[in-house]
């Protein structure tokens, strides 16, 4: 792992070469059975398609920090999942020269049932770690997530600030060459989270590259130096972090304001509407 | 040191061996939750399939002539076997869905839940398997003879198949759960027809008895189809016969002839049994790029 530089080494750690993505939003999922057979006789089984990326490119080099910016529904998860594997590309190729570890939902394969040790595993090994491995670990993890008194209790007792203190901790074990993180920040008190924060700049110091999903400029241009912004599915800009920010606020503000403009112009029309109502009814 | 010792192509079955540690603690989940916070915890286990039988037993041998030698010997161990792989296939049916919120967060093997199910699922086979020792002992003081032979260890040939026929159709069904969600029930109905061509309370010896009658009568001799049917095409009592071979059998003074089992027997268990895990591992490996969209 910790040589993964040969001499014929890869140009790009994440390379997302033209990647569509489509979905069916038919307006009723059919899952099961019966309804199958019924939509197959009337001949209702349609596939309305949706398109969450459409022929996106993004070519990310080793030791960088990217973040995906743009408004909701713009398809910056639907990024992240096709990049951990989660979701294949309709087309298109995602290609991934490293480990991944993604905090997309910190705590998403925690068992409430079992106690923390047993998560710790459990979670580990979702993960695709081995047990020696864990084990080689369990300390440095149980430390960092500062829940040694509870270690033997049921996660389902723990309060939501515990539950992500301890996913963070295990997403976190092992240095991976690719960390995505998608708005996770946002639990826990300011304490633990600035030790996130900490530890993820630590990452990147060592050479981890970043891939950040946040609605916070000010966490982005702190953590960033490239940006893509996307839209509908679509990449708008693409490049360095400064440029792609400072288009998009201003954008953003653009409409912004525009929409306000509209606001202030459609209230106006209805209270001139009100006044010719009233002076009707002072002329009664 | 590396994480991952070994890379294995995305989707293929193979690459379960790569989770193999996360097999360990799903199973161990699993058993853990099964027998943690009950008081009887194991006893129930034991007591369940027990009381079950006891039922059976009593209410079979009131409704049959004909008397089966040992009959809640040949009763629990048929009832068990039939039980293994039920409740391997019902528990994988939901294996995918109910980790749908994982799914969606990480990239895991999803061969590894349906997997982690069908084999905890042997796992409590084997620790209910204490019923049967208990009705063994109970038998062996009744008889004034030992019950137990050197035979009984053949089980773990038979565990073997049922476990690899299990997982093929664990795999079928719990692919076919994420797109039809009825598939349950219409499991259930086709198990329970199943339960009922396994010759778990009856014995096939009487479909060979009925049929001669029918040749003497001059007919067709259908009870014969129906024992052929059972015994080369219902891979459930194949296991069941082969099971109740090295269980109940050695326990016999006579053994009867349906009841012998051949090497056509162990051929045809093995056959079903990788067959089926072709199967399943096939329409898995097909649909599972499709699951994140109906999960």
């Amino acid at each position: 792992m910790e040589n993964i530089k040969n001499e014929n080494a890869p140009e790009y750690i994440v390379d997302v070469d033209n990647v569509t993505v489509r979905f069916n939003k038919a307006n009723q999922k059919v899952d099961n059975l019966k309804e199958y057979f019924v939509r197959l006789i009337r001949r209702q089984l349609m596939f309305q398609e949706f398109i969450a990326l459409k022929d996106v490119n993004l070519k990310i080099k080793k030791g960088e920090a990217w973040a995906i910016i743009g408004t909701n529904g713009s398809g910056k998860s639907t990024l992240l999942k096709v990049i951990s594997r989660i979701l294949k590309p309709y087309k298109g190729k995602v290609t991934v020269n490293g480990s991944i570890a993604s905090l997309i939902e910190l705590g998403a394969g925690i068992d409430p049932r079992l106690t923390a040790r047993e998560n710790i595993y459990l979670n580990g090994c979702i993960l695709g770690y081995t047990k020696q491995y864990i084990d080689e670990r369990f300390d440095a993890i149980v430390e960092f997530s500062e829940l040694e008194d509870f270690l033997d209790s049921p996660v389902q007792n723990f309060s939501s600030g515990m539950k992500s203190r301890l996913g963070f901790s295990v997403a976190t074990m092992v240095e991976p060459d690719v960390l995505i993180v998608d708005e996770v920040l946002s639990v826990g008190d300011v304490l633990f989270r600035k030790k996130c924060m900490n530890r993820m700049n630590e990452m990147l110091s060592r050479g981890t590259t970043l891939l950040f999903v946040s609605h916070n400029m000010a966490t982005v241009k702190s953590m960033c130096d490239k940006a893509i912004w996307l839209n509908k599915g679509e990449v708008v800009m693409s490049g360095d972090m400064e440029e792609v920010c400072n288009e998009y606020t201003a954008t953003i503000e653009a409409k912004k304001a525009k929409e306000k403009e509209e606001k202030l112009k459609k209230e106006k029309a209805l209270d001139m509407q009100a006044k010719a109502l009233k002076s009707k009814r002072a002329k009664k | 040191m590396s994480v991952k010792p070994k890379e294995y192509k995305e989707g293929s079955f193979l690459e379960v061996f790569r989770y193999k540690d996360l097999l360990v603690q799903l199973v161990k989940r699993d058993i853990k939750l099964k027998y943690r916070r009950s008081f009887l915890g194991y006893v129930w286990s034991i007591l369940n399939p027990l009381l079950i039988m006891i039922i059976m037993a009593i209410v079979f041998s009131f409704l049959f002539k004909r008397e089966i030698t040992l009959f809640p010997i040949y009763l629990l161990a048929g009832r068990s076997m039939f039980e293994f792989i039920n409740t391997a296939v019902t528990k994988s049916l939901s294996a995918i869905t109910d980790n749908a919120s994982l799914l969606k967060k990480t990239y895991v093997s999803k061969f590894m839940f349906p997997l982690a199910k069908i084999t905890s699922s042997m796992v409590d086979f084997v620790f209910s398997m204490g019923a049967l020792v208990v009705v063994m002992i109970v038998f062996s003081v009744a008889e004034g003879r030992v019950l137990f032979s050197l035979q009984n260890l053949g089980i773990i040939i038979v565990v073997t198949e049922a476990y690899i026929f299990a997982l093929g159709l664990g795999f079928l069904m719990a692919q076919l759960h994420v797109f039809f969600r009825d598939i349950r029930y219409i499991y259930n109905a086709v198990s329970t027809m199943v339960l009922y061509c396994s010759a778990i309370f009856y014995d096939v010896g009487m479909f060979f008895e009925k049929a001669k009658d029918q040749v003497a009568a001059g007919s067709a001799p259908l009870a014969l189809y129906l024992a052929n049917f059972i015994e080369y095409l219902n891979p459930f009592y194949i296991y069941i016969k082969q099971f109740r071979y090295f269980i109940w059998t050695p326990g016999l003074e006579t053994i009867p002839q349906w009841a012998v089992v051949t090497p056509v027997d162990f051929l045809l268990g093995f056959g079903y049994a990788i067959l089926m895990f072709v199967i399943g591992v096939f329409f898995f490996r097909r649909a599972q790029n499709k699951f994140i969209l109906y999960i």
